[in-house]
């Protein structure tokens, strides 16, 4: 019955109105990310008397959590086609390679706030923290999310299986992971690697 | 447990293949790398290296939205691609005119 709801705008060439809908939502959230990379371009040299944001980088951990990230990325894209192929087991299995991905991610970058902090380069330090904190911070948060909503569709595909419901909100995990992923792209250019140079 | 036979999710993208991802995650690595090593190797110029590091990352924008998120230009594919495009521009408009503004602003109080 539930797989007849779904396929009753099917009909001719439109596309499926939910996930066209959580596109629009990544888009306008990729609008909210350059507002806070146009923020963070104009405000990152403005120290206050601090140290530069390019002394407080350390370029090869950044290094080692976009790996992090973008192994997850491509991770989260072997669960997509496990489900193509009907196997639950590699699903559950690549999603949890993923999970702990993204999970590696977040502790390298908790870490990092959590030792720029007790050094004394808090987001209260200056306009350029403040904007680093944010842009990265949210980055961070949206990761997160991301993380639990993870943990909750493995359980899904436990108790569930692989049916039209769960297939459709991994297609949205997936979309969401990879928006991530692609926003991640420009904060280690503009805010790691440009400082740098 | 399994998928209906009838049952297809027509997200306006390409199919995901094992090929697809592959490429896309060896392009994106490659791009990575050469971005972190040209900053690590000090080989060039800070004026070039800006360029060098803004091409790589547009380069691989283009990567991921083509091998993960398979935008396509097909008739579906349109319903995503111009929604995207038009935020593309939203982006430019907001990004290049707030530092045009605080450039002229930061110009004219000094």
């Amino acid at each position: 019955m539930s797989t007849h709801i779904l396929n009753q705008h099917t009909a001719g060439s439109s596309i499926d109105k939910d996930v066209f809908g959580f596109w629009l939502y990544i888009l306008s959230d990729c609008i909210l990310f350059s507002v806070l990379f146009a923020s963070f371009s104009v405000l990152h040299e403005n120290v206050y008397g601090g140290v530069k944001i390019a002394e407080l980088v350390n370029v090869r951990y950044v290094f080692l959590e976009t790996m992090a990230l973008l192994m997850s990325s491509f991770t989260c894209g072997l669960s997509v086609i496990e489900v193509y192929r009907n196997n639950r087991p590699k699903v559950i299995q690549w999603l949890l390679v993923t999970f702990l991905l993204g999970g590696i991610f977040i502790y390298m970058e908790v870490n990092e706030f959590i030792s720029l902090y007790l050094e004394g380069h808090s987001w209260h330090g200056s306009a350029a923290l403040s904007s680093f904190f944010t842009l990265v911070g949210t980055h961070g948060l949206h990761v997160t999310v991301g993380l639990f909503w993870m943990a909750i569709l493995v359980i899904q595909f436990f108790v569930y299986g692989i049916c039209p419901a769960t297939y459709k909100r991994l297609s949205y995990l997936a979309l969401f992971w990879a928006f991530l992923d692609i926003i991640w792209i420009f904060v280690f250019t503009i805010v790691y690697l440009m400082e740098v140079v | 447990m399994s998928l209906p036979h009838e049952y297809t999710l027509n997200q306006g993208t390409s199919k995901k293949t094992i090929r697809s991802y592959v490429i896309g995650f060896v392009l994106s690595l490659l791009l990575t790398v050469t971005a972190f090593g040209l900053v690590e190797l000090h080989v060039l110029g800070s004026s070039q290296l800006y360029v060098i590091l803004g091409l790589l990352a547009i380069s691989q924008l283009i990567v991921q939205t083509v091998c993960f998120i398979r935008l396509n230009t097909s008739r579906d594919g349109l319903w995503n691609l111009l929604p995207f495009l038009f935020a593309l521009v939203i982006i430019t408009i907001l990004v290049g005119g707030s530092l045009w503004v605080m450039y002229n602003l930061n110009y004219n109080m000094m």
